[in-house]
């Protein structure tokens, strides 16, 4: 260490002459007597090519602060971005409990010292449960896409089927993080994706097309409800029975936030739920704030197929207390390695924990009520930016949060018009000319109770502007 | 060392139903803005805005509480929960239980971190893409690798990214359907064997030889044309710096295969060895261990995954680039293997390991690793002399920052078994010690791991609780068994449940309804 020795905050036992002691103790004279292990070849000789230290936490708050502050906020802009990433209020009693030191920083421990942690699991569970009217909710993992795609891998091992079909609206990105889920052509086990055309006029699921591509082989019949794009899938009741009818099983992905007032999937047929939790109660975090959740019903089948921990309520010897313990466990990779189902691992814990929360704060009342702004604020700033000359919205069909606009009639691009609502202190719509060409100059706009109707009229004055 | 005097604790047992049972009809926890009376005119009733036959009917049975309440019960459930910061939490070997400074927390609660977007334009970007750019030189510089991607959610979403780039790799060489092979070792983690198997490859587990090192020979006589590549830890949970670890890599370099080396056990090695300099092609880090980002009851995490040159265009997009003056997001990358997590990963992990490096430096780094590997020895040394405690494997060799210890002798001798060791060790007031993973090579395991963050003093009362435990087990061992006595419940029954779903509810509903059933 020599001149450059300091005693760290973080390191009780950087004191040099408790780390004396603890060296004599251990019978050895000095720190490189423990790395006799490591060939001397192997050890690396120099000195880190990192900078030197800031030594002061007031330091540390300085430069960070500095750096962050470059970082523009949907705060500071009025934010209409969404595609997987939505900007809803947290309430203040989410951030005080996942800001709580014993959940911030627990980890794996077992069921007596970390008997809150699983109380609270099976509380998420539980309010997920009803909100999708399913009565086994997984431990939740990174994300809706990574969601998604076990949920494929489910379906296709519990069908013995290497087939999937799903809709041409999904996000591209989901779709590039499913296929690698799915893997490459060439692998054995690799399971094929087909995509389904849209209805041109409505973005729904084109029917004719699902009947033409499924049959017998087919292992699952994935959607979104609400789509990628934000449109309301009515179709699901019939979906469902053509999925069912060909012996597959039916997927969809949905986001939860839309639950208080829209059909659970379960309701029309859906075997397994997924979707996202960030938009219950997580911040974005720059996409940080995703987790991933799989729902489905009690069946053993599903049950015994999935990657996810699974959690039970389990009884103690005081009667009428109860423990919560995880289940099956061997089914996992913690439990078999390469034999177990996928894998599964340290995702999103907190974020589960979030959620519970933000569901026990909102009720059926406060999910209904949500809901109910977030449509009408959408339809609203769908109808303003609608009227403009020039402007467009792609589907004629009912939409929750987030909506299609396209611009071709501006003569401007997407990217022009929002680098120009940018200089307003607006965030635009998500641009979607490379994701889907076929819209042309099209962009996914995303509203929710977090914008007034003086939000919304300001963006589409703004966007009058700029497409002059 | 001086007598240790063991605490008489007692965890919060607060009898607390759960929420599911609790509030009334009508309370509310929150009020959400309501449909402004304008735009309401504009659009017409909710009803008319959905389909008839997509409208909720049924209300989701939430509970109905007021905010105090749902407030009281979480803080209640954070109260049974021992979080590292007051349960000395050495057990949990191989998950770096280190201390997450909370000037860090308070920088990634800015809004200027919360309330960003992850597709907002890359010029309002900039403070997060300098973060990342930046910490990916810090991680170049430790591991010795060209490129870092921080879009893993996890570290074995990072371990799975890399089955996915050895993949692309053989696959645009088009040798992937020939080396549908992946070697893994058995003392590697689990997700080192179930990613590659999820990403198709079969998986070879190589099991240790009698020194407790990946057996070579085994090594040697597996690989072959079919060899995709190796996935190994070191050093593995043993604590054992595998000292012959280029051979590994020569076998299956020559074989025409990749090397990755798993990380998560990186604390003993910053600045002291460097995975690219034994010759791995690639490894990852686990940001929430090594670099002090929350544990946070499992995630957000973060995995970061590093590759050299050759491989870095195989990397998941977008990759951050500079160009001296602004930070950029580089989508087009024709040979990417295109996403393995939405967006760019769970970068509030990231800012705390940025701003922990930033208050070490290089000299600091080297000393985390030299504190973690003292205060390991210190610990070995203390458990080595407890009744019923061995460390199988290699009994002169030196372990770096954690290892793997038997209780299989107590078990004979007593009955007690490591699980039984575990749940009593919390009455303690000490966090319950990770086992091992499955399966378990070493009989009746525990692996604890003194990082830096804890003192002699936490070391010395860790082992005493150890001590004293072995002292119950030989002389009463009822104490044990019947453990644990002061935590927030008392012990589980019918744990044979466990396996028999049918029996198990994941679902307050599937549980109210099996009981009235029954």
């Amino acid at each position: 260490m020599g001149e450059k020795w300091f005693v760290h905050p973080y390191i009780p036992n950087s004191v040099p002459d408790i780390r004396e002691e603890m060296l004599r103790e251990i019978g050895v004279d000095d720190v490189e007597a423990l790395f006799v292990e490591i060939p001397p070849h192997l050890r690396f000789k120099g000195r880190l090519d990192i900078p030197e230290p800031i030594r002061s936490e007031a330091g540390i708050q300085r430069h960070v602060e500095q750096i962050l502050a470059r970082n523009k906020t949907c705060k500071e802009y009025l934010n209409f971005l969404g595609a997987g990433c939505w900007q809803h209020h947290v309430p203040a009693v989410v951030d005080e409990i996942v800001g709580r030191s014993e959940f911030v920083t627990a980890y794996c421990g077992a069921n007596y010292s970390d008997h809150g942690k699983y109380q609270t699991r099976f509380e998420f569970n539980s309010m997920m449960g009803e909100l999708l009217n399913m009565d086994a909710v997984a431990n939740p993992i990174y994300d809706w896409g990574h969601a998604a795609g076990i949920s494929l891998r489910m379906a296709s091992r519990i069908t013995g089927h290497n087939r999937v079909l799903m809709p041409k609206t999904t996000g591209p990105e989901r779709l590039a993080q499913i296929r690698n889920l799915l893997q490459p052509q060439v692998m054995s086990t690799h399971i094929a994706i087909v995509l389904v055309d849209y209805d041109a006029d409505t973005g729904m699921l084109n029917l004719e097309d699902l009947r033409n591509k499924i049959s017998g082989e087919t292992a699952a019949v994935y959607i979104e409800n609400p789509s990628y794009l934000g449109t309301i899938e009515n179709q699901g009741p019939e979906i469902s029975r053509i999925t069912h009818d060909h012996g597959a099983i039916f997927i969809v992905g949905t986001d939860p936030m839309s639950l208080g007032i829209l059909v659970p999937p379960a309701d029309y047929g859906a075997d397994i739920a997924c979707g996202d939790l960030q938009p219950l109660g997580i911040h974005m975090n720059c996409g940080g704030g995703q987790s991933g959740f799989v729902a489905f019903h009690e069946d053993v089948a599903y049950l015994s197929e999935c990657p996810l921990e699974l959690y039970t309520i389990m009884e103690t010897e005081v009667e009428g207390q109860y423990a919560v313990a995880e289940m099956i466990a061997e089914r996992t990779s913690y439990g078999s390695r390469d034999k177990g189902k996928d894998w599964v691992a340290t995702a999103s814990g907190l974020w589960t924990i979030g959620t519970a929360v933000y569901l026990s704060l909102m009720g059926p009342q406060g999910m209904k009520e949500i809901g109910e702004t977030i449509i009408s604020n959408a339809r609203y700033a769908r109808n303003l930016l609608g009227a403009i000359d020039g402007v467009n919205i792609q589907f004629n069909t009912a939409s929750f949060k987030e909506f299609v606009v396209n611009f071709d009639g501006t003569g401007k691009s997407v990217s022009k018009i929002n680098k120009s609502l940018q200089e307003r202190k607006i965030f635009g719509g998500k641009d979607l000319s490379g994701e889907f060409p076929e819209f042309g100059n099209s962009a996914l706009y995303c509203i929710t109770e977090i914008h007034t109707r003086e939000d919304i009229e300001r963006m589409v004055e703004a966007v009058e502007e700029v497409i002059k | 060392m001086k007598k240790v005097k063991l605490r008489k604790f007692h965890a919060a047992s607060w009898d607390e139903p759960f929420i599911m049972q609790m509030g009334n009809a009508g309370e509310r926890g929150i009020l959400v803005p309501g449909v402004d009376p304008e735009i309401a005119q504009a659009v017409g009733e909710v009803e008319s805005l959905v389909p008839e036959n997509m409208r909720r009917q049924t209300p989701p049975a939430l509970p109905e509480l007021s905010q105090y309440h749902v407030l009281q019960h979480y803080l209640r459930m954070s109260q049974m929960t021992m979080g590292m910061e007051t349960g000395i939490d050495i057990g949990e070997g191989t998950c770096t239980m280190k201390y997450s400074p909370k000037i860090n927390e308070q920088l990634v609660r800015l809004p200027k971190m919360t309330e960003v977007h992850p597709c907002q334009d890359e010029e309002t970007l900039q403070g997060i893409l300098e973060i990342m750019y930046k910490l990916q030189g810090f991680l170049s510089a430790i591991s010795g690798m060209d490129m870092f991607t921080f879009q893993p959610g996890g570290g074995a979403n990072a371990v799975y990214t890399n089955a996915c780039v050895f993949r692309k790799y053989h696959e645009e060489r088009g040798e992937l359907a020939q080396r549908d092979e992946m070697i893994t070792t058995i003392f590697s983690h689990p997700c080192d064997a179930a990613t590659p198997a999820t990403a198709g490859f079969k998986v070879i587990n190589l099991m240790p030889d009698k020194n407790g090192y990946p057996d070579l020979d085994a090594l040697k006589a597996v690989v072959s044309e079919h060899t995709a590549g190796i996935m190994m830890t070191n050093p593995e949970d043993t604590g054992l710096y595998n000292p012959n670890v280029e051979e590994y890599v020569k076998a299956v370099h020559d074989a025409g295969g990749l090397c990755f080396t798993d990380q998560a056990n990186a604390n003993s090695i910053m600045g002291i060895a460097r995975a690219r300099d034994a010759g791995f092609d690639a490894c990852h880090f686990n940001i929430h261990k090594t670099f002090s980002s929350i544990h946070g009851c499992e995630g957000p995490a973060s995995g970061a995954y590093g590759v050299r040159e050759e491989l870095a265009k195989y990397l998941p997009v977008p990759v951050v680039t500079f160009d001296g003056q602004t930070y950029h997001l580089d989508y087009e990358r024709p040979h990417s293997i295109g996403k393995v997590r939405s967006f760019m990963g769970n970068l509030e992990c990231i800012v705390r390991a940025y701003a922990w490096i930033r208050s070490l430096g290089p000299d600091g780094l080297r000393l985390v690793s030299e504190t973690a590997v003292i205060n390991h020895n210190y610990l070995d040394k203390l458990l080595m002399k407890i009744r019923g405690v061995t460390r199988p494997y290699g009994p002169d060799k030196r372990r770096l920052e954690q290892a793997r210890y038997s209780l299989e002798k107590m078990y004979q001798d007593t009955g007690v078994g490591t699980i039984e060791v575990r749940d009593r060790m919390v009455d303690f007031g000490i966090q319950s010690y990770w086992t091992s993973h499955h399966p378990w090579i070493v009989p009746h395991p525990f692996t604890p791991e003194a990082c830096e963050t804890y003192s002699r003093e936490d070391i010395e009362y860790w082992a005493a609780v150890i001590a004293q435990i072995s002292k119950e087990a030989y002389e009463d061992p009822q104490i044990v068994m019947n453990a644990p006595h002061t935590q927030a419940i008392r012990k589980m029954i019918n744990l044979e449940q466990l396996e028999e779903p049918e029996k198990c509810s994941l679902t307050w509903r599937a549980y109210k309804r099996k009981k009235e059933l029954a």
